[in-house]
């Protein structure tokens, strides 16, 4: 068991490793250098700044040395907290992603708790009852899920919020809250605002995760341990959940690997089109204007939390499956 | 029959078909025979014959799209505080609780695979427990005391340790015995095997009969046997049937049937087992042809196309029913009774 | 039951048919599937014979007809069959600095079909002026506008015919260099095991636990602005293609290690075939219906991804017309509302992904050899 922790252990930070360099490279692949970008925005606003003042931050970047040392001084300069300067805002890296960082947490953790809590009966329901009318509606609107991509949902489902009802559906708070500092009712606004753009993001993997629920309980409902438990006298529904819905749930569980990339992706765009303060349209808006640390940072922070998350995720899988915990599967 | 002698299962003109997209299935095709307590029934067959479908058959869990159309199951009951009667199993509801509280409780079933025949994320012991609490009161230590009890009587070594493990730590032979040990759970009347032996290896299968036996001369239950092994049949069964297409073909005591078997099914199935005595080097005789498409069944005697003693003109246009030829012994083959006046 | 059944017969063509032959047998089964398949080679057609259907220039930019809505096709004129619409006028409305549009039901425009407009080469080589219908002689402004116009008075209808040809092809493309990935690193993972399996394995869930977007968003956002449309839509593909192979490598490596362990093709070693031909005759055919349909599946993750891309505006960039290209004019909800014809291109997009979708599901099922 500690075996297998160890190997998901090392393996997550070695793609966390990956990560970083890929946000580095990010970072490096605009033409020119940092400097070079800071300079050209600096004489577009006509700002007066010194040569003296490109130069130091030359060297503080190391910008005159090879690729592999401003590697590690960026990577070092990470370890203490100081992630480089965003020269659109001007300001340093963490402060302008300020608390993005967490809204984007709360909105993904939003989006999986919903897609879990929604697909794990609907797809029961549809394994058990397969081919029923329930069934065929659930599988008919799992393939729009599927076919939909969720900045089209968001665009239709705002146009159909400001036609209809006639409000703005974007937005995680409502104006008042929106540059409050934190309250309980700031915290009450955004519960309220949130389960929309969660569900938004959420629909695909939701749609992905019914299928992979129904078709493994398919799978173990026709396992002859469920014909065991049936000829022992158990009920149907007891039967069920006791046994093959427990097996089916592993697999299930695992799902949360390839969840999460798939939400914090949709949570980017789906942040664009309907405005919310979460890491997306900051995304967008320093990679237009190749403000190129805050982009590398972004990245690296939405790849962090996947690969956090993933770890997690074994971790829970190694908890629940016995044939994990016992070494049995590689 | 005499009176003391009461069937605890009788299974009358049994018919279960499964109704799928391509047509009907009738795996089991008129099926009548007696269990009786402190003897076990041996049913043998090729697969396909229906011999699984009416093991579930009696205990109300054929799964969809199958159903039974016709037949009577009947359970007799013997309350010691009461008068013995007959329930008919299939005028229960396959999920009433009536139904249920028989399923596990007074017939129990031990099925074929024992590899995937308990659930891989569940300990032994609380698959068990959790049986023997469905149909008995009995408190979570008490069932845990239990199970150890019956791991321990199905020759489990360790039962205090064993009730924690999974299924996958456990050998086939010792998943088989958790197996048997989970149907004696609520001390049954009746036990269904179905194919106990057939994934274990040849030493192991012996282990396992042995013990069947011994548990039976403990609690004097009933064993239907299922198997497509007639060693199996031979070593252990008091009562034979031996089922083709759904139908049965031939039934009787074990030593009639082996030993003035009638069918040309029958003897063809004892011809094509390898004996000590028969020739090195030559080649068992074997049933010509295959087993017929299940939706294909043939018109007639359903083995007329593969039998060597087919009467033209006969085999194919009538069904022979069940009839004794002797004490016990019953067939079904126009080679023993007389062919039916044609009919219109 | 004395009647012969023809089970005998249908039985004895199942076995000496072709894997492909099968795999069709089966796939005729699925309804969804096949109709699934009509669809997309129905968008495939337009791909095709984009021009031709289109019936203005979709980079005609005309002024005087920004943002016209739709203007529907009338089929009678007084109970006989003439295909006409109305004329449209536009005039700016001073308060709200708003074109508005009247149509004007006296004035009829007759549609024709096969009438010449714009010149462009059919197939690529053949130049011709033809186009399905159009007004003819008309001059851009008095053309029809089936689905309205875009803010600078582009034609949608025609535009989204030409978007179709570019998101398609992005997409096949995309395919078919993650096809190459995936069975090379794939295949080269799955037959010789080993430490090569173990790196490409964890390459693989590298790029897997990384989320898409923003890595894409990250890659593309560095294209130079000077490049031209052709080099933008090749680094696109690659930039999708870079993440696309993995599951294919999954699928290629799982069915080579499955196969490994397969009795004919150790009868195949012992037999002395070179690894060579175990590979290309006995293990390839025996999986390739498989890797076709986890390559259709994974078509519209290519083209949704395309179409994201340029949705942000990091990806294909006018004058390329692509659906995503023509979704950047709906950013806001300001613009949904006041002309919401625009969404229309974003019909194609669910269309195409729900087809390739089903027909994928159909190949998948048909390819496995032991599917009912």
């Amino acid at each position: 068991m500690l075996a297998y922790a160890a190997r998901r252990l090392v393996l997550a930070i070695f793609t966390l490793w990956t990560v970083t360099v890929l946000s580095f490279i990010i970072i490096q692949l605009p033409p020119g250098d940092f400097v070079d970008a800071y300079m050209a925005q600096l004489s577009a606003t006509q700002s007066n700044v010194s040569e003296q003042h490109f130069e130091s931050l030359r060297r503080q970047y190391a910008l005159d040395r090879p690729m592999y040392v401003q590697y590690l001084k960026w990577m070092s300069g990470i370890f203490s907290g100081d992630f480089g300067t965003s020269m659109m805002w001007r300001k340093s890296v963490l402060d302008v992603i300020g608390d993005r960082l967490a809204m984007t947490m709360v909105l993904s953790l939003g989006a999986i708790i919903l897609t879990w809590a929604v697909a794990l009966p609907i797809g029961i329901y549809s394994a058990v009852r397969q081919y029923s009318i329930g069934d065929y509606v659930f599988t008919f609107i799992g393939f729009i899920g599927l076919g939909v991509p969720s900045f089209l949902l968001a665009l239709v489902l705002m146009y159909f919020g400001f036609t209809l009802f006639d409000s703005d559906i974007g937005g995680l708070f409502s104006p008042e809250y929106q540059l409050e500092p934190w309250s309980w009712g700031k915290v009450k606004d955004l519960l309220y605002h949130l389960p929309l753009p969660a569900i938004i993001i959420g629909l695909s993997g939701t749609a992905e995760l019914i299928r992979v629920m129904r078709a493994n309980l398919l799978d173990e409902l026709r396992k002859p341990y469920v014909i065991t438990a049936r000829a022992a006298g158990m009920s149907e529904r007891t039967l069920v959940l006791k046994y093959p819905v427990r097996v089916a749930l592993n697999p299930f569980a695992s799902t949360v690997g390839y969840l999460l990339p798939y939400i914090l992706s949709g949570s980017v765009i789906v942040s664009v089109v309907l405005g919310l303060p979460t890491l997306g349209p900051l995304l967008l808006g320093s990679l237009v204007a190749q403000d190129m640390f805050l982009a590398g940072t972004i990245v690296m922070m939405l790849g962090a939390l996947t690969v956090i998350g993933t770890f997690l995720s074994d971790l829970l899988l190694m908890w629940i499956d016995p044939r994990i915990r016992f070494e049995m599967v590689q | 029959m005499q009176d003391d002698r009461q069937p605890i299962l009788s299974v009358r003109n049994l018919k279960t078909s499964f109704f799928t997209d391509e047509g009907i299935v009738r795996a089991v095709d008129g099926a009548s025979f007696d269990v009786h307590l402190g003897q076990t029934l041996g049913i043998v067959g090729e697969s396909g014959c229906g011999k699984s479908v009416t093991a579930l058959s009696i205990l109300g869990i054929v799964p969809r799209p199958g159903r039974i159309v016709e037949g009577d199951i009947l359970l007799r009951r013997e309350p010691e505080d009461g008068q013995a009667h007959e329930i008919a199993l299939t005028s229960l509801g396959d999920s009433s609780s009536e139904m249920r509280s028989i399923r596990g409780a007074e017939i129990a079933l031990v099925f074929q695979e024992p590899m995937t025949s308990l659930s891989p994320v569940h300990t032994i012991g609380n698959q068990i427990i959790g049986a023997a609490r469905l149909h008995r009161k009995l408190s979570k230590q008490e069932a845990s005391e239990l199970a150890v009890e019956l791991l321990s009587l199905v020759g489990i070594p360790r039962a205090e340790a064993a009730i924690d493990s999974y299924p996958f730590q456990l050998s086939g032979g010792l998943r088989q015995r958790a197996l048997i040990a989970l149907a004696l759970s609520c001390d049954p009347r009746l036990l269904i095997a179905d194919e106990p032996t057939t994934a274990l290896d040849v030493t192991t299968q012996a282990q396992i009969l042995d013990l069947l036996r011994s548990l039976q001369e403990q609690n004097g239950m009933a064993i239907m046997l299922i198997t497509h092994d007639m060693g199996v049949i031979a070593e252990m069964a008091d009562q034979v049937v031996v089922m083709y297409l759904g139908r049965v073909v031939e039934e009787g005591p074990v030593d009639t049937v082996f030993g003035e078997s009638k069918h040309p099914y029958t003897q063809s199935l004892l011809r094509s087992i390898p004996s000590i005595h028969s020739t090195p080097k030559v080649q068992l005789p074997t049933i010509t042809g295959t087993i017929p498409h299940p939706y294909n069944r043939p018109a007639g005697c359903p083995f007329h196309p593969r039998c060597p003693d087919v009467i033209p003109g006969v085999c194919d246009k009538h069904e022979p029913e069940l009839q004794s030829v002797g004490d016990e012994h019953l067939v079904s083959c126009f080679l023993y009774h007389p062919v039916p006046e044609t009919s219109p | 039951m004395t009647e012969e059944h023809p089970i005998a017969d249908s039985e004895e063509r199942i076995f000496v048919a072709g894997q492909m032959q099968l795999m069709w047998w089966r796939f005729r089964k699925h309804r969804v599937a096949v109709v699934a398949t009509l669809v997309v080679v129905a968008f495939y057609l337009v791909v095709l014979g984009a021009d031709f259907l289109a019936y203005t220039n979709p980079n005609t930019t005309e002024a005087y007809r920004s943002l016209m809505p739709p203007q529907p096709i009338r089929f009678f004129d007084n109970g006989r069959f003439s295909p006409h619409v109305y004329a449209v006028t536009g005039e700016r409305d001073m308060r709200t600095f708003k074109r508005v549009y009247v149509s004007h039901p006296d004035q009829k425009r007759p549609v024709r079909f096969f009438v010449r407009g714009y010149k462009y080469k059919f197939l690529g080589f053949i130049r011709t002026d033809r186009h399905l219908i159009g007004v003819e002689g008309a001059t851009a402004a008095e053309s029809i506008f089936l689905l309205g116009t875009d803010e600078k008075g582009r034609d949608v209808w025609s535009r989204i015919m030409v978007a179709t040809r570019t998101s398609l092809t992005i997409g096949l493309v995309a395919v078919a260099l993650s096809l190459v990935l995936g069975v090379l690193l794939g295949g080269i993972s799955g037959f010789y095991g080993g430490p090569m399996d173990s790196a490409i394995q964890r390459l693989i869930e590298i790029l897997r636990s990384i989320p898409t977007i923003p890595l894409w968003m990250g890659m593309a956002a560095a294209f130079p602005r000077d490049w031209s449309v052709e080099q933008i839509y090749f680094a696109i593909t690659i930039v999708i293609a870079l993440r696309g192979w993995t599951g294919l490598a999954r699928e290629v490596r799982g069915r080579f290690l499955s196969l490994r362990e397969e009795d004919f093709v150790t009868a195949a070693d012992l037999a002395g075939c070179s690894r060579k031909r175990i590979i290309f005759r006995h293990m390839i055919p025996s999986f390739q219906s498989h890797i076709i349909a986890a390559a259709t599946l994974s078509v519209p993750a290519m083209i949704l991804a395309e179409t994201a891309l340029s949705y942000l505006g990091l990806g294909l960039r006018p004058p390329a017309i692509s659906w995503g290209v023509m979704l950047q004019q709906v950013q806001n909800v300001e613009a949904v509302a006041l002309s919401p014809w625009l969404l229309v291109s974003a019909v194609p997009v669910i269309v195409v992904t729900l087809a390739f979708n089903f027909m994928g599901d159909g190949l998948r099922d048909a390819a496995d050899p032991y599917g009912v």
